[in-house]
């Protein structure tokens, strides 16, 4: 039973400390290949995300951490302890899972306190626990209340309170917020945040949805067809990506391919089209040909030249969309390059279709990938 | 909506037809008959309550009844949990166990039974073959057969709507109470068990209203010394030229079959029934 230690004591020290060591996980299912030799380290304290598309891994992973089933290959320590063949019932770890999984018989209030139950904790102590979780959770007043009978934000409340109402060293959450609308989601992911930092406790988080990863998470871990891509903090993976998947994964981007790469220090020169372009960050082993990566609203657009600090092509406006705080211009380089430009709506000025205009961006954004994939 | 609704009823109106001719119909001459037979008035009703034989056989029925339901829904149980959540081959004997039985008429299965269970029957020649026993054990002609022989005819009843609360368990409900640190047993007994109570009480009331019109098992099984209700309606009707009584206990018993099928489709979906 893994030794819990109340969010008041952990020490600057101990947060950071590696808490769960997965060390070469391997999970096959039949024929198909869900991880392969996964290694990772979740952090005490934590709040890590595991994204990627279905069918990446990053669910299989989730269930075996919570021990619902054995990996093919490799093992899973818990503060040195091998843990890999220790059953969930075992490794008392909250969880919350995707439609949150209540106990459709039980009120609220006895949903919160079936893990104190089964622990044997003495009646007083369950109710006065399970009293503040409610009131932590905002549902005071829906104690009596079947599960049936709540909305899908309280649902999830109930979920929540459940899976940390026994005080677990690890929350384990899995895609806890697709039913819900995108108010509620915004207003649920604030939540799951502000109860990470109260708690203190090691939340591990699967989603698909990169801009929630990116919103809650202290790292990502990005997966694709059963491998661990990269993982890193978000400004690290969205800025530093160290693939084109996970570069376009994260979120929309402009995809230049250069041809005549030369490393210039940290960085590297190159040519598109009949412009040298220069990017001051080029951490990736790289060949003649590359691909510039440069996120939209990194990106300017003028009518005249731009300072000649900054990388700059010529585009002809397409048309442009409305998103209501940005508006993305949809434009195209010389050769055909589509290009995405986004830009604030209240700094934005009317352009025609049809015109040429200069995109530009300054040498220290955007980044190089390799050429092909 | 009205046109809609009235099509509808047109397609049910052959089957409506059929139930209220050999149904409803032959039940509304038995009704009369009960007042009527042998001189008009209640004195038939009368009778029902105070004659000792004829309370007799109501309680033995209803302790009968009672006993085989109990019996029913304990093995249906095992079994639909088996057809539910066990390996495929498991499941597949489960299905077997289940269907089997419906093909085989249940005259063929009370004589079957009684081949076993008789005093020279084959369970009896065994253990007295064996040395385990030097009499024959009393397991047919009493309430016992009748109890063995009633129990084995309506598991399958119960194990449909048993099953089908069992199918619509979510898994993750399973899942969550184990990860919660929940052993086995307690997640079976304060999760499982109740998330199915609706199709406990649903093939209860099921088993239950089968039993108290039972007639050949127990006329077959019982060897006459365990007369149920519907075999004392027989016997006042064919036997004795008693129809004014036997009408009026057929008229209770219905009456009381209706009560419980009222309160069955509180408790249950329709569509549970059928699994």
């Amino acid at each position: 039973m893994p030794q819990r230690i109340p969010a008041s004591e952990i020490t600057a020290a101990q947060i950071g400390a590696a808490e769960i060591n997965a060390e070469n996980i391997g999970k096959t299912f039949g024929a198909f290949r869900a991880l392969n030799d996964l290694s990772l380290d979740i952090r005490r304290g934590e709040f890590l995300t595991l994204l990627g598309p279905s069918g990446s891994g990053k669910t299989t992973f989730l269930m075996i951490l919570a021990g619902f089933i054995a990996p093919s290959e490799g093992r899973l320590m818990m503060n040195g302890k091998d843990i890999t063949h220790v059953p969930a019932e075992d490794r008392s770890y909250g969880m919350v899972f995707q439609g949150y999984a209540l106990f459709p018989h039980l009120t609220v209030e006895q949903n919160i306190a079936f893990p104190l139950k089964v622990r044997r904790r003495n009646s007083s102590d369950i109710k006065r626990r399970v009293g503040a979780m409610i009131e932590r959770v905002g549902l005071v007043g829906h104690e009596k209340k079947l599960p049936a009978k709540l909305s899908g934000g309280q649902q999830q409340r109930v979920a929540l309170a459940r899976a940390l109402v026994f005080e677990p060293s690890v929350l384990l959450l899995d895609e806890p917020f697709s039913a819900l609308d995108k108010n509620l989601r915004a207003l649920m992911q604030e939540e799951v945040k502000r109860l990470h930092q109260e708690t203190g406790t090691t939340f591990v988080f699967v989603t698909h949805d990169q801009s929630e990863a990116l919103a809650l998470s202290s790292r990502v871990a990005i997966f694709n067809h059963g491998e661990l891509l990269q993982i890193g903090g978000p400004q690290d993976v969205y800025e530093r990506p160290a693939s084109r998947f996970v570069a376009e994964f994260l979120g929309e981007i402009n995809l230049l391919p250069l041809k005549g790469v030369i490393r210039n220090g940290s960085g590297a020169t190159g040519r598109f089209e009949d412009r040298a372009i220069i990017l001051d960050r080029a951490t990736q082993k790289i060949g003649d040909e590359a691909v510039a990566a440069i996120r939209p609203e990194h990106m300017h657009l003028t009518e005249t030249p731009p300072p000649a600090d900054c990388n700059a092509i010529t585009c002809c406006v397409e048309g442009a969309t409305y998103l209501g705080a940005l508006t993305k211009y949809h434009l195209k380089t010389k050769t055909g390059t589509p290009i995405a430009v986004s830009i604030p709506t209240a700094a934005a000025s009317p352009l025609n279709s049809r015109t040429d205009v200069w995109v530009s961006w300054p040498t220290r954004e955007g980044f190089l990938l390799p050429a092909g994939e | 909506m009205i046109a809609k609704s009235s099509g509808k009823l047109l397609l049910l109106a052959p089957l409506l037809l059929f139930l209220g001719l050999a149904y409803v119909v032959p039940f509304l001459g038995i009704v009369r008959w009960s007042f009527t037979l042998p001189e008009p008035g209640i004195g038939q009703y009368r009778a029902v309550f105070s004659d000792p034989l004829v309370q007799s056989v109501f309680l033995r029925t209803l302790r009968i009844c009672l006993v085989v339901t109990a019996a029913s829904l304990l093995a249906a149980y095992a079994i639909a949990y088996v057809w539910v959540r066990g390996t495929r081959l498991q499941r597949m004997l489960a299905e077997f166990c289940i269907l089997v039985p419906f093909w085989i008429s249940v005259l063929t299965r009370a004589f079957g039974w009684l081949a076993l269970l008789s005093n020279r029957g084959l369970i009896n020649t065994w253990l007295e073959a064996a040395g385990i026993t030097s009499e024959p054990l009393a397991l047919a002609r009493n309430e016992l057969g009748v109890i063995i022989g009633m129990t084995h005819f309506l598991i399958p009843f119960a194990v449909f709507p048993i099953a089908s609360a069992m199918r619509s368990i979510d898994e993750r409900v399973l899942l969550a109470a184990r990860g919660m640190g929940a052993s086995r047993s307690r997640i079976f007994w304060t999760v499982f068990v109740p998330l199915t109570s609706g199709g406990l009480i649903g093939a209860a009331l099921i088993v239950f209203v089968f039993a108290l019109g039972f007639f050949v098992t127990p006329a077959i099984l019982g060897g006459g010394r365990s007369v149920m209700v519907a075999e004392l309606v027989y016997l006042r009707i064919f036997q004795s030229p008693d129809w004014g009584l036997g009408a009026a206990i057929s008229v209770i018993l219905v009456l009381f079959i209706g009560v419980l099928l009222a309160m069955m489709r509180r408790f249950i979906k329709p569509a549970h029934l059928v699994g």
